[in-house]
């Protein structure tokens, strides 16, 4: 946490989410096209990817989310390949940027970066184009993660997908015997002191993904491309929220311990939150998509744009994408392989765990999940009146404060 | 040789000079890299960032104090942060006082040490695992509306309040309150006390006018470290605070840590050190200097 407070990391990022923002500066004379096609391409975009992996260069140095370098599959593959990994566990999207952007100077190999963080590593620079083809399971991938817009920029791969998971609607059996079908209850003022949501200002893609449904005259299509117009009803829904709030949650375990002490009754949380709790057994919990859909994250093994260890990078990537690996991560972590051969080897672990995973959902379904990308101005339709992340940032302390 | 021996006897007979020679490196080094960062941090809070590309602007101007003195938001958590601070502050004068007077001036040899140690035990401990424990402690299944309700009174349910905060706080400064009014308290000559006591004075009395004053400038030294501890802290109220604690040191940290806004940043990180300013010209007033 302190680690990216200190503000030298804050002079040297001063790159990363402004070059975002700059390029979508520089879009606003272009003429609009489709797709955000009109912004400049990232710094990388022309950097050659390996096109075959050479022998392993013996360590590999990763930022990871906590238990994504599990000694489950670790240790296998430093076994395989000889590449020794020496993980740092990142606590938010923000520090991995900030991590990220203090070691361009080639001191990490790999980060994995969820979607609000995505947009930024690749305009900052900090992250390199990667070649799928080197990844055999990349075909075997569900098609939305072969090039999701997050991590995947006209047609340049900046990642190769990994996990996935949808940001559920937490709530406690005993008061809520019924499952709620919508996202209301966590604004509901019946549930006043109860309710516990993230402390992080992507938050306010939840509040314009309720009232796109909600309120269909905002006319909101994108929760994370709003207008002035819509940012400012959604920033409205969730100061009327605040009161409700009995905290704004910051780590996962902050949320594990709110419920199981009672502090909280209903909230925004991953699955992983639902199976700590129901494996804990402390209190009876269960967690639902609610009918106005979810927003969700998708995780990107993406490679540093100095990496010093490239070889031990791809081999790494391979291996946490084969069925075996993808299963083991998704069952340990509580989240959704993007592999589909994954399924079975998750069935065989954990009976039934692959339909409880949506690990084998249509394509259909990811149609009800929105993926979390950081939100820049440049809209998709190419117009540049979306609220950038800065300003996000902003509304959410003036929300929380 | 005799060069070395001329020099020697130079500073043997110019004090003023081999003063000189000793502060001048770690002076040097305060004045470039302290001062100068806090310069150039000040310089930075009148430059503003392009809300749209998030770049320094190097355009003076006032914006940002402005965006804090007009912002309600801000004014919010700046009000809280110090209002947090006086309150610790007092509270733990007021825990202090009796503690450090006991310890000073009423307890033996031998208890005086068991009390300063456990004064000083809880610093031993980490910040953090402190705080966690307070946690366990006022949480709803905490132990400490367990307890009233044992007793048959209501909950207290202040887990994830600001009164939890001004608990937390108060307990984990108390030992910087309580060290310099011992202090302080323990030079105060035996010889006054008899003379109060010769004069007619009782005990309270003493203490009120005898002891009180010369302790004043030790609570004084005391407050500076509780007032500044809180005015600058953003932990604790990640941790136990609800929903409306933010401190202006978490605004400050996502400010650069978040939204790229270096400026704004440093216009806030400026408002603690004002009030630091402020709050020490009055603990000089008072003494507080010579009782560090």
């Amino acid at each position: 946490m302190s680690s990216s407070a200190g503000s030298p990391a804050g002079w040297v990022r001063l790159g990363t989410l402004a070059a975002a923002a700059a390029l979508a500066v520089s879009a606003c004379g272009a003429t609009s096209g489709g797709g955000g096609s009109t912004l400049k391409p990232p710094p990388t975009a022309d950097m050659k990817p390996l096109s075959a992996i050479g022998a392993g260069e013996g360590a590999l140095n990763l930022i990871a989310w906590e238990g994504y370098v599990d000694p489950t599959w670790k240790d296998q593959f430093q076994k395989d390949t000889g590449c020794v990994v020496n993980a740092k566990y990142a606590g938010s999207s923000d520090e991995m940027v900030t991590l990220m952007a203090n070691g361009g100077g080639g001191q990490w190999d790999m980060v994995s970066a969820s979607g609000d963080a995505d947009l930024r590593l690749i305009y900052g620079g900090d992250v390199r184009p990667m070649n799928p083809a080197l990844i055999p399971d990349f075909a075997n991938f569900q098609p939305y993660f072969q090039n999701p817009p997050y991590n995947t920029i006209g047609g340049v791969h900046y990642g190769i997908s990994l996990q996935w998971g949808p940001n559920t609607l937490l709530y406690n059996k005993k008061k809520f015997p019924n499952a709620p079908t919508s996202w209301n209850v966590i604004y509901d003022p019946a549930n006043k002191g109860l309710v516990t949501v993230p402390d992080n200002p992507i938050q306010i893609a939840d509040a314009a993904l309720y009232l796109s449904k909600t309120q269909p005259s905002l006319g909101i299509k994108d929760p994370y491309e709003l207008t002035q117009k819509q940012f400012d009803a959604a920033v409205a829904l969730l100061k009327q929220q605040r009161p409700l709030v009995k905290k704004y949650w910051a780590l996962a375990s902050d949320e594990i311990s709110l419920f199981e002490n009672g502090d909280a009754m209903v909230g925004a949380a991953w699955p992983y939150q639902t199976n700590t709790l129901v494996a804990d057994g402390k209190v009876q919990v269960a967690d639902t998509i609610p009918s106005e859909g979810a927003t969700g994250w998708g995780d990107t093994w993406m490679l540093a744009t100095n990496a010093p260890h490239p070889n031990c990078a791809y081999l790494w990537t391979k291996w946490v994408s084969t069925p075996k690996v993808q299963a083991q991560q998704a069952i340990s972590f509580g989240e959704t392989p993007v592999n589909t051969k994954a399924c079975a080897e998750m069935e065989a672990l954990q009976a039934g765990s692959c339909a409880q995973y949506h690990a084998d959902a249509p394509g259909s379904y990811f149609q009800s999940i929105k993926f979390w990308k950081t939100p820049i101005a440049t809209c998709d339709d190419g117009s540049t009146d979306c609220i950038p992340y800065a300003q996000w940032q902003t509304a959410w302390t003036s929300i929380t404060a | 040789m005799r060069g070395a021996v001329r020099i020697q006897a130079l500073l043997w007979r110019v004090p003023w000079l081999r003063a000189w020679l000793l502060l001048t490196p770690p002076l040097a080094w305060f004045v470039l890299v302290y001062l100068a960062a806090l310069v150039l941090l000040l310089v930075t809070a009148f430059w503003t960032i392009d809300t749209f590309t998030t770049q320094i602007v190097q355009v003076w101007n006032l914006d940002n104090f402005r965006t804090i003195f007009t912002e309600p938001a801000y004014r919010r958590i700046i009000g809280r942060t110090v209002t947090m601070a006086v309150l610790v502050t007092v509270t733990d004068a007021l825990l202090a006082f009796p503690f450090a007077y006991y310890m000073a001036r009423v307890a033996s040899r031998r208890t005086q040490t068991l009390l300063f140690a456990a004064v000083l035990l809880p610093l031993w401990a980490s910040y953090l695992a402190r705080v966690y424990a307070w946690i366990l402690i006022l949480n709803h299944d905490g132990v400490l509306n367990w307890s009233l309700q044992s007793i048959g009174l209501p909950p207290a349910n202040i887990g994830y309040t600001n009164v939890a905060m001004w608990v937390v706080f108060s307990y984990i400064w108390l030992p910087f309150m309580i060290i310099p009014v011992y202090a302080a308290m323990e030079r105060v000559p035996e010889s006054l006390l008899e003379a109060a006591a010769d004069l007619g004075a009782r005990r309270w009395r003493a203490v009120r006018d005898v002891v009180l004053p010369l302790a004043l400038p030790g609570i004084a030294a005391g407050s500076i470290f509780t007032f500044s501890l809180t005015l600058g802290d953003f932990i604790t109220p990640i941790l136990v605070g609800g929903a409306g604690s933010s401190f202006i040191g978490n605004v400050v940290y996502s400010s650069v840590g978040i939204a790229n806004n270096v400026p704004f940043a440093a216009a806030l990180a400026m408002i603690p050190v004002a009030i630091m300013a402020v709050y020490l010209l009055g603990a000089k007033r008072l003494g507080a200097f010579e009782a560090l």
